[in-house]
C-alpha cells in the first residue's frame, strides 16, 4: 500500500519536476533560441554542452555539481557568502541539479520547433513593423508551440525519472530530497516488494501516458 | 519624392552593385532573370539584408548610409512576399490587424479600404490554411497595405501562382495602382507583368543595373534591346476614344495619335496599356491608302541601330513624342534611305490591348 512516506515521496517528486520545467522554460528558451538562429562558431560546442547530460552517467554530473556547491566549491562559497548556506542536501540543490541533468529534454525539442519555424515569419512580422522581442513572443513562440509543449512533457517526465543525480546531490532525507525513485530504491532494500510495486508500477503507468501524450500531441509536419 | 539607393554587397558567387534614383510614384519594376538580383536589392531596401556599403533614402529621410541603420520594423514599408507567408496561428482578421495595431503614423489606408480593394472580406475569419493560394495572396497584398507604407515592396507576388490564380490577382494590383498614391517597389521576371503594370523599370543583371528609366522609353532604346518575352517591343499608354461598335473596333489615343484595336468591351474615357512589337511595324516614306493596315502614324527616325542577326535592324522612331520599334532588314533601311530625322509613317499591323 501507498505510506505517508510514499505520499511525501510523490509529493515531491512533483513538486520538483514542477519547478524543475519552470525555470528550464525560462532559462532554457534563450538557449535554444540562440542555438535555432546563430550563424556562430560557437554554436556546436554550446549544443554539445548542452546535450552532454544525455551520455554522461548522472553520477558523473552528481560529483561535479557536488564539488561546486559544496563548502569548498565556487558556487558553495557564494551562497555562504549570500547567507543561502549550501545546497548540497537541500531541495534547492536538488533543483540547481535537475535543471542541469533535463536541460537538453527542453533545450532540444524547442530549438528543433524553432528551426522549424524559420527566418520567414519574422522577417514578416519586421516588416509589419514588430521589434525582435515583439516578433518573438507574438509569432515565433505561438508558432512553435507544439515545441513548446513537448520540451516541457519530456523535462517534466525526465525530472520525474532522475535517481543519480538525487542521491549524489540530495542524499535520502524523507520529505526533503526522497523523491519516487529513491523511495522505490528504498523499498527494494528493506525487502518491501509490495510497495516497491505499488510505486515502481505507477512510475510505468505515468510514462507510458506521457509517450502516449507525446505522440497525441506531437506537431505533424507533413502538414504545410 | 524619390529614392536613393546605392549597395554594394559581396557574397560567395554574388555581388550585388547598384546605384539608382527611382521615382516616389507609380510601380517601378525591378525586372531580371533569378539571380541577377532584384530580390536582394528589394530586400536591402526593406532592411532584410544588410549591405556592408550602402546608401539609401527614401522621400528626403536616411535609411541606411555610413552612419545610420534603420531597422526593418521602423521602416514606413509594405512587404508582399512570394508565398503570401501568413501567420498560421492568426486568422485573416488577425493578420491584417497584427501590423496595423503596431504602426504608430497616421492611419492613410483605412483597414476597410484594403479589405474592400482586395475583395477579401467574405475570408476575415478563416485561418491561412483553409484559404486558396490567390485569396492567401490578395491578404498578404492586404496586410501590407494595413500598415499605411510609405513604399510598398512587393517580391513577385503572382510567381508561386498558377496562370489562373495571376489573372485573379492581376485586376487587384491594377486597382492598387490606380487608387492609391503609394510608391511601389515590383519585382517580376514577367514580362507581362512589367507591360501592364510598370511606369518604370529597372533591368537588373548579375548584380547590376543595366538600364533605369520610364518604361516606354526604356523599352525603346535600341543600345539596349530588352526583351520583355520573346520580343522586342514598346508599351503606350493611351486613352479609349471612340468605338467602332459595327466592327468592333475601340480607338485608343496617346500623345502621337490614335490606334485602332479590337474591341474588348471597353468604354470611351479609359485608360489602357498597349503594346506595340516591333517586327509589327513597318516604315512607308508616304501614306499608303490602299492597304489592310489600318494603324498608320506619322513620326521621325531617332536612330537606327543593330540587331543580333546581321540581315536586320532596329529603328527608333518617334511618333508626337512617343517612342515606337521598328525592326526591318537593313536593306529595306538602305533603299529607304533611313536616316536620323527622316519623316516616315509607321505602319503598324498589330496592336496588343494589354490592360
Amino acid at each position: 500500500m501507498i505510506t505517508p512516506e510514499d505520499q511525501a515521496a510523490i509529493r515531491l517528486t512533483l513538486e520538483l519536476a514542477t519547478v524543475t520545467t519552470l525555470l528550464l522554460l525560462v532559462f532554457g528558451t534563450p538557449i535554444a533560441w540562440w542555438l535555432a538562429r546563430t550563424r556562430s562558431r560557437w554554436k556546436r560546442p554550446v549544443a554539445a554542452v548542452v546535450a552532454l547530460p544525455i551520455v554522461l552517467p548522472p553520477t558523473v554530473i552528481g560529483f561535479y555539481l557536488l564539488l561546486l556547491m559544496g563548502p569548498y566549491g565556487p558556487v558553495g562559497r557564494l551562497t555562504e557568502e549570500l547567507g543561502l548556506g549550501h545546497l548540497p542536501f537541500t531541495f534547492a540543490g536538488l533543483v540547481v541539479a535537475s535543471v542541469f541533468y533535463s536541460l537538453p529534454f527542453m533545450v532540444q525539442p524547442l530549438q528543433t520547433a524553432f528551426e522549424s519555424v524559420g527566418d520567414r515569419p519574422l522577417e514578416v512580422a519586421a516588416t509589419l513593423r514588430a521589434a525582435p522581442l515583439d516578433a518573438f513572443f507574438t509569432v515565433a513562440v505561438p508558432l512553435a508551440a507544439p515545441g513548446f509543449l513537448t520540451a516541457s512533457i519530456l523535462t517534466f517526465a525526465h525530472t520525474v525519472g532522475e535517481f543519480g543525480v538525487v542521491l549524489m546531490i540530495g542524499g535520502n532525507i524523507s520529505g526533503v530530497t526522497r523523491v519516487v525513485s529513491v523511495q522505490i530504491y528504498d523499498h527494494v532494500e528493506a525487502m518491501e516488494y509490495a510497495s516497491a510495486h505499488w510505486l515502481a508500477g505507477g512510475m510505468v503507468l505515468f510514462s507510458f501516458g506521457i509517450l502516449l501524450l507525446l505522440t497525441l500531441f506531437h506537431p505533424d509536419r507533413s502538414r504545410s | 519624392m524619390t529614392i536613393e539607393a546605392r549597395f554594394r554587397l559581396d557574397w560567395p558567387g554574388f555581388s550585388l552593385d547598384v546605384d539608382l534614383q527611382l521615382p516616389g510614384r507609380g510601380i517601378t519594376a525591378l525586372f531580371g532573370h533569378s539571380g541577377s538580383g532584384k530580390t536582394t536589392l528589394l530586400r536591402a531596401i526593406a532592411g532584410l539584408e544588410r549591405a556592408r556599403q550602402g546608401r539609401l533614402v527614401v522621400a528626403g529621410t536616411v535609411w541606411q548610409d555610413t552612419s545610420h541603420w534603420l531597422p526593418t520594423h521602423k521602416r514606413p514599408i509594405g512587404y508582399v512576399f512570394q508565398e503570401a507567408s501568413l501567420f498560421a496561428h492568426l486568422t485573416v482578421m488577425g493578420n491584417l490587424r497584427y501590423g496595423m495595431k503596431r504602426n504608430g503614423a497616421a492611419q492613410r489606408i483605412s483597414l476597410e479600404h484594403a479589405i474592400e480593394l482586395l475583395g477579401i472580406g467574405h475570408l476575415l475569419d478563416r485561418k491561412p490554411d483553409r484559404l486558396s493560394g490567390g485569396e492567401r495572396q490578395r491578404v498578404g497584398i492586404a496586410r501590407a497595405l494595413a500598415v499605411s507604407p510609405r513604399l510598398l515592396l512587393m517580391d513577385e507576388p503572382l510567381a508561386a501562382l498558377d496562370l489562373e490564380r495571376r489573372q485573379e490577382i492581376l485586376p487587384y494590383l491594377e486597382r492598387l495602382h490606380g487608387e492609391l498614391d503609394i510608391p511601389v517597389l515590383y519585382v517580376s521576371h514577367s514580362p507581362d507583368e512589367v507591360a501592364r503594370l510598370a511606369d518604370h523599370l529597372v533591368v537588373m543583371e548579375g548584380g547590376r543595373a543595366l538600364a533605369s528609366g520610364p518604361l516606354a522609353e526604356t523599352l525603346a532604346r535600341i543600345d539596349l534591346p530588352i526583351r520583355l518575352g520573346e520580343d522586342v517591343g514598346v508599351v503606350l499608354e493611351a486613352v479609349v476614344a471612340e468605338l467602332d461598335r459595327a466592327w468592333h473596333l475601340s480607338r485608343v489615343d496617346f500623345p502621337g495619335g490614335g490606334l485602332w484595336v479590337r474591341d474588348r468591351g471597353l468604354t470611351v474615357g479609359e485608360r489602357v496599356r498597349v503594346r506595340v512589337l516591333a517586327r509589327d511595324v513597318s516604315i512607308a516614306l508616304e501614306r499608303l491608302s490602299d492597304t489592310s493596315i489600318v494603324n498608320t502614324l506619322p513620326a521621325t527616325v531617332t536612330a537606327i541601330g543593330d540587331e543580333p542577326h546581321p540581315a536586320l535592324c532596329l529603328v527608333r522612331l518617334d511618333a508626337g513624342g512617343t517612342p515606337l520599334l521598328a525592326r526591318l532588314t537593313h536593306r529595306s533601311a538602305s533603299a529607304l534611305k533611313l536616316a536620323m530625322g527622316r519623316r516616315v509613317w509607321a505602319q503598324i499591323k498589330a496592336v496588343a490591348l494589354i490592360a
